[in-house]
């Protein structure tokens, strides 16, 4: 039981990742990923709603019908992602503000009904939670790899704090305009897809 | 004149696809073949037609701040924009289910061309985007937002079916094994998007 509680809580960080080997939740991946900031509030919101939809979606699995399953979790998934959303606008207005659209988005994130779909309903709760919250983290390392790589190549910055040396940029040095605008962030998914693959060389089709 | 210059911009330059990744998951999963890719991006048309005005309709009149103020005088100051969200997915969903049905009894052809995709679409995220969006932009009259819809819908029609012509005739490249299936759709959805870059301004 025990290496199994360990295989739930691992697997998702890195050997079956949500968005490099699954290919889910892809849509905020890219979009919130410019600055560490949004990025990494995005990775908390995702890993709360995750843990917490698939324990409650797990304490209830038994008593649901099959029909109506997809209804129930979309209810359960957008309380609790308007739970969030309220928080966000009332202790960092900013940044629910940058992240816009895609706060609400995270009702059809695709990781937070597929780990629902294919864990939540056949398993107990705590599992359930656990599971939930390691693919959330799994979710949240890449988009912090792909933030860290666009924030410091686009603006020069981590945190919104200058890392790039000022008398680099005196000696001619310029950011790169195109980390910042949207078809980077796919390249550079890409590319991590790329790597990891390299090393795992079972995942290659 | 306005109606156009909205639905050249939500096809061109707001893309769902190449400006603001919505719908991905189904984006990437569902354009292997160009005919798939055809079905679904006309069912993601047709639902993104029909539940945008429904949500713009309800959200104008019944969810934005002080929208219940036609109730009278003390229904001024509600404000329920907070279950917006909640009430968007559930029309969505409801819609779907309903066009499933309707479509399954009177047009059995097109079910079984669409059928598969229709229950999917519920949570695609370009639909729950659309209404999201339309939120976010004040429409003045319904009849911006059925614009912003079928823009939108034909935006992602459009690209889907790109990428699945650029993949089938990829087939036969000789791609480095490691990056070989995801990874280089990856990348070519990142060049496409660059491409659809130079239709950044347009405005007419």
């Amino acid at each position: 039981m025990n290496a199994k509680l360990k295989e739930t809580i691992l697997n998702p960080i890195f050997k079956n990742n949500p968005i490099t080997v699954l290919i889910l939740g892809i849509c905020s991946a890219l979009a919130v990923t410019v600055e560490m900031k949004g990025a990494l509030v995005m990775s908390i919101s995702v890993i709360i709603v995750t843990g917490v939809s698939s324990f409650i979606l797990s304490l209830i699995r038994n008593t649901i019908p099959n029909r109506v399953r997809i209804i129930v979790q979309l209810v359960v998934v957008a309380m609790m992602v308007i739970l969030v959303d309220q928080i966000l606008k009332a202790y960092a207005y900013g940044i629910e503000k940058q992240l816009s659209v895609y706060i609400g988005l995270i009702i059809t994130n695709c990781i937070v009904m597929g780990r629902i779909e294919a864990f939540a309903l056949g398993n107990k709760p705590i599992p359930s939670l656990l599971d939930g919250l390691a693919n959330g983290v799994g979710y949240g390392l890449i988009l912090v790899v792909v933030a860290i790589f666009r924030e410091i190549f686009g603006s020069g910055t981590l945190f919104g704090v200058q890392i790039i040396p000022q008398s680099l940029y005196e000696a001619g040095y310029v950011n790169n305009g195109l980390t910042i605008l949207p078809p980077m962030a796919m390249i550079l998914i890409g590319v991590i897809i790329w790597i990891q693959r390299g090393i795992q060389k079972d995942l290659q089709e | 004149m306005e109606y156009i210059n909205l639905f050249v911009k939500s096809i061109f330059v707001d893309n769902m696809i190449f400006a603001y990744f919505l719908g991905m998951c189904s984006f990437l999963a569902v354009s292997k073949t160009v005919k798939t890719a055809w079905g679904l991006g006309l069912a993601v048309i047709f639902v993104l037609v029909v539940t945008l005005p429904i949500n713009y309709l309800l959200y104008r009149y019944v969810f934005q701040a002080g929208a219940l103020s036609w109730l009278g005088a003390g229904f001024a100051d509600v404000d329920l924009s907070f279950l917006s969200f909640i009430i968007f997915i559930a029309v969505i969903a409801a819609i779907v289910q309903i066009v499933e049905m309707v479509v399954e009894k009177f047009a059995p052809a097109l079910y079984s061309s669409l059928g598969i995709f229709l229950p999917l679409i519920a949570v695609n995220c370009a639909i729950l985007g659309g209404s999201l969006f339309m939120q976010n932009k004040d429409f003045v009259n319904v009849g911006e937002a059925t614009v912003y819809a079928l823009g939108s819908g034909i935006g992602w029609f459009l690209a889907i079916v790109m990428l699945a012509a650029v993949r089938e005739k990829m087939a036969y490249n000789n791609v480095p094994p490691a990056l070989k299936g995801i990874g280089i759709t990856f990348i070519t959805v990142g060049l496409m998007a660059l491409a659809f870059m130079t239709f950044m301004g347009i405005s007419l």
